[in-house]
């Protein structure tokens, strides 16, 4: 079979921020680097990111005081004690360093400016003073759930700006980036993984990577959700080929977040720094109500908790109607035209383009959508993956797993370089200590799989299904049964129905030639993975009976530290099956912090010592 | 009563030996807020799943869409179908390699050209993990980021006059990226670095002054200033290189 085949020492499946930042330290240090990407790196979801990062350099006014151990502690409550702390503990440790470097690369973070300046909070206007001897040094916005303000920013192009100086790095260092190419199986041997299969998009051609360390950094997989913040390439490609192993855990699956401030109808995301900023959610009569539910943090309680008032709020028949159903709005007028047109200059560019809405003079429509995946490819803290001898995982792709069962706002930017910065060093250690054997012949059998695989989607020989109608039948399952109120009867309804629809993705036949770079075949060859991803989300959700973090059931409303202080692992082991084995591990083994209440949100907790009913 | 859109639609893929470029032609119903992401989807999983386009962010901040809509390159997400007339011509950016239909391979391009600008930053100083930051004005963070906006869609490379006839010129793209590290004091190069690399008809000499950079730019990037002060930089440099004996050994300080 005709097929080009690439050898190196650090394959990264994913060239965002956590990918690049890990082949930087990988080319650093001598070794080669090739980076796949579905689209030119530079447009990889990480630009989207908007806010910030957060790291404690405690530089500004309301930032005074702030430290790594604050950072931590923020980070593990916002987690609702589902993440790793030793994790946590290494990110918030490392996140100052990492902002430092990101600067020292020529990453143009915002300032402080000494002397007296106005801010916002939940509609009051303040002032601080910006002290003289932290002028020009970096500074920091209020993000969602942090006691201190921690969100290093560049306006509202944070991911943006960052991605371009690390891409800049890595022309820099000539590391490769292949883009458009797709990888599609992981080369494995049962215990070493070699290196991918991969489909280059271009041209529609299979390729062979074999490399002595393969990274996944493919971020998350909100297009799971037909209602998602997303990028349409977060399609849990990194996920599909690691479980797909059969030996490669999917970690805390169910862990599904969704963002307060969604825009009706199109799900784009506005900005957390609206809020940060001093924006405050409005309903129907156009009067504050997260004040009323959670009076001392308000809109800058956890994102698990204010999506949550907000439906509950458009329950209560607060809702502005609208021919997309009810949403509130965001109101961010009274920081005035000067902040919105350079601070969120974004949210005021998208707010005119695709709502026809100037977000100076009025309103904006939002609603809770789809936002982050906590879960991924279960790793140790070093970033290695569970199963499979030289498969590491980073950024939103891996469950490494700081951020539990919720992600607090401007921690994701911040995981992205500062994981990969340590990951970065653990991939190096691993390289220089590599004694790896490449099988061509594995190579080759993993070749002639996936291109039988293309000839029965060509030639319609399992059938005749049509990919789309199977992908907006899952999407749709998991809005309206997987979403931010979870109960146990739509739960198991989703999963009967997600098995149906997984038997029908077995039957997918192509309608068009799928000659040269086709995207349908490219879905098609991905759809029955994204259903059992769909599935693995479903089924752990189903099993885990309490509440905690973006996880919300109605029928078991309490965080259950007794039973559920822990992270499910679903493993794809049968090839056969259409339901993952589903394991548990403790979530944390180091415990520098028990478990306590948030200060936000609810409080029902069942303690880790409570006695077992009968 | 909703219009009935006629969509004439650019069609050929380079890896069928039996493609011949022509134009399809698609009907679709408008919609509200209707935008070419959205009519591009609804035509593919609708009526041909075969056609080639390029969304990812679907919010102009990726810059993968860029194709010429009835004549102008822009971005086809933030495009309503409202602001155009009932028949809508869709065509690929020219300059860029053909992938098929109206996907082009922007990446391959960007790359090549950021590397021949060396598009990062120049110093030998060292990254010390345990110093605080070097200061700088918030002012001049804001200069920066106003350039550092630009994302790459390549709407200023495909209506470039010049970019349309010598495919080495490196396009209104790279000058503001040039612009953007001339202004950052953490770069080190010097004038006749910068000369080197931009000072040439493959750079600031090779623009026609057509504009229609800066009036395709989604962005709204101040192209044209930037190549205006760019050009003056770059001309004084090269009065003062014509004057000045040729230094021996000169090197570029990274």
């Amino acid at each position: 079979m005709e097929h080009e085949t690439f050898y190196t020492d650090l394959l990264c499946v994913g060239a965002g921020l956590a990918g690049e930042r890990v082949a930087i330290s990988a080319a650093a240090a001598g070794f080669d680097a090739i980076l796949l990407s579905l689209v030119p790196a530079r447009r990889s979801h990480s630009c989207a990111a908007e806010g910030g990062m957060q790291a404690a350099l405690g530089n500004c006014a309301m930032g005074e005081g702030d430290s790594p151990d604050v950072h931590f502690a923020d980070t593990v409550k916002g987690s609702d004690w589902g993440c790793d702390q030793e994790c946590a503990r290494i990110f918030a440790d490392t996140a100052p360093t990492a902002v430092r470097e990101a600067a020292y690369w020529g990453m143009p973070w915002n300032r402080v400016v000494a002397g007296k300046a106005k801010y916002w909070k939940g509609g009051e206007e303040f002032e601080a003073e910006e002290k003289k001897d932290k002028h020009g040094l970096i500074t920091a916005r209020a993000f969602g759930g942090t006691a201190k303000w921690r969100t290093c920013y560049t306006a509202d192009g944070t991911g943006h700006t960052l991605l371009y100086t690390l891409d800049n790095k890595i022309t820099q260092l000539g590391v490769s980036v292949h883009d458009r190419v797709e990888a599609v199986s992981l080369i494995h041997d049962g215990a070493n993984c070699m290196g991918c299969v991969a489909r280059d998009l271009k041209t529609g051609k299979l390729r062979v990577y074999l490399a002595k360390a393969t990274l996944i950094a493919t971020g998350g997989y909100g297009r799971l959700y037909s209602e998602t913040t997303n990028t349409v390439i977060n399609d849990g490609g990194g996920h599909i080929i690691a479980l797909d192993t059969g030996l490669v855990p999917f970690g805390n699956p169910e862990a599904v977040q969704f963002h307060p401030t969604g825009v009706v109808p199109t799900n784009i995301l506005v900005t957390e720094g609206c809020r940060g900023d001093g924006g405050t959610l409005l309903d129907v009569d156009e009067k504050r109500f997260m004040d009323k539910y959670e009076p001392a943090k308000a809109e800058l309680a956890s994102r698990d908790v204010v999506s949550r008032w907000m439906m509950y709020h458009i329950a209560q028949g607060k809702g502005v109607p609208s021919p997309y159903g009810d949403h509130l709005w965001l109101d961010i007028r009274h920081l005035g035209a000067k902040h919105i047109t350079t601070k969120l200059r974004e949210v005021y560019d998208l707010c005119r383009n695709f709502l026809g809405v100037d977000p100076i003079h009025q309103l904006i429509p939002v609603r809770p959508a789809q936002h982050y995946s906590m879960g991924g490819v279960r790793t140790n803290s070093d970033g290695a993956a569970y199963g499979l001898k030289g498969l590491f995982s980073c950024g939103e792709s891996a469950c490494w797993d700081m951020h539990g069962f919720n992600r607090l706002g401007g921690n994701s930017l911040a995981e992205t370089i500062v994981a990969g910065r340590h990951v970065g060093t653990k991939v190096v250690e691993f390289l220089e200590g590599a004694q790896v054997t490449l099988s061509s012949a594995l190579a080759d059998e993993g070749l002639a799989k996936m291109d039988e695989r293309v000839k029965r989607l060509v030639n319609r020989t399992d059938g005749a299904e049509n990919v789309y109608a199977i992908r907006d039948a899952m999407q749709k399952v998991m809005m309206d049964k997987v979403g931010i109120f979870r109960n146990g009867d739509d739960l198991q309804s989703a999963v009967d129905t997600l098995r149906e629809i997984y038997a029908q993705a077995q039957k997918i036949g192509l309608r068009s030639s799928g000659v040269g770079a086709n995207p349908e075949l490219a879905l098609a060859l991905k759809m029955p993975g994204m259903v059992r991803l769909a599935i693995c989300v479903a089924y752990g959700a189903l099993m885990r009976t309490e509440s905690r973090g973006c996880h919300a059931r109605d029928d078991y409303k309490a965080r259950n530290d007794r039973d559920w202080l822990n992270r499910t692992l679903a493993y794809w082991r049968d090839t056969q099956a259409d339901l993952p084995t589903l394991e548990y591990e403790p979530s944390t083994q180091v415990m520098y912090l028990p478990p306590g209440d948030r200060g936000y949100g609810k409080t029902e907790i069942i303690p880790m010592d409570a006695p077992k009913e009968d | 009563m909703s219009r009935q859109l006629t969509f004439h639609i650019f069609r050929f893929n380079p890896e069928d030996p039996k493609s011949e470029p022509h134009t399809d032609t698609f009907v679709l119903e408008e919609t509200p807020s209707l935008t070419l992401f959205i009519a591009l989807n609804k035509i593919r999983e609708e009526q041909d799943p075969s056609l080639m386009f390029d969304f990812a962010c679907r919010m102009a901040i990726c810059g993968s869409c860029g194709m010429v809509i009835n004549g102008r390159p822009g971005l086809a997400c933030k495009t309503l179908t409202t602001e155009l007339p009932q028949e809508i011509t869709l065509m690929p950016l020219p300059v860029f390699k053909l992938v098929g239909d109206l996907s082009v391979d922007t990446g391959t391009w960007f790359r090549q050209t950021n590397t021949k600008i060396e598009s990062w930053i120049h110093t030998d100083q060292e990254f010390d993990a345990e110093a605080v930051e070097e200061r700088m004005e918030n002012d001049l963070a804001n200069a920066i980021f106003e350039l550092e906006r630009c994302i790459e869609c390549g709407c200023c490379v495909a209506s470039c006059g010049t970019a349309n006839m010598r495919p080495d010129f490196v396009g209104a793209f790279a000058l503001n990226r040039i612009g953007r590290f001339i202004m950052d004091p953490r770069d080190k190069r010097s004038n006749p670095d910068y000369f080197e690399v931009v000072g040439t008809d493959q750079g600031i000499f090779g623009c026609m002054g057509l504009l229609a950079c800066e009036d395709v730019c989604p962005r709204e990037i101040p192209l044209q200033d930037q190549l205006g002060i760019l050009r003056r930089k770059m001309a004084f440099q090269g009065l003062k290189n014509i004057f000045k004996p040729k230094e021996k050994g000169h090197h570029r300080r990274f």
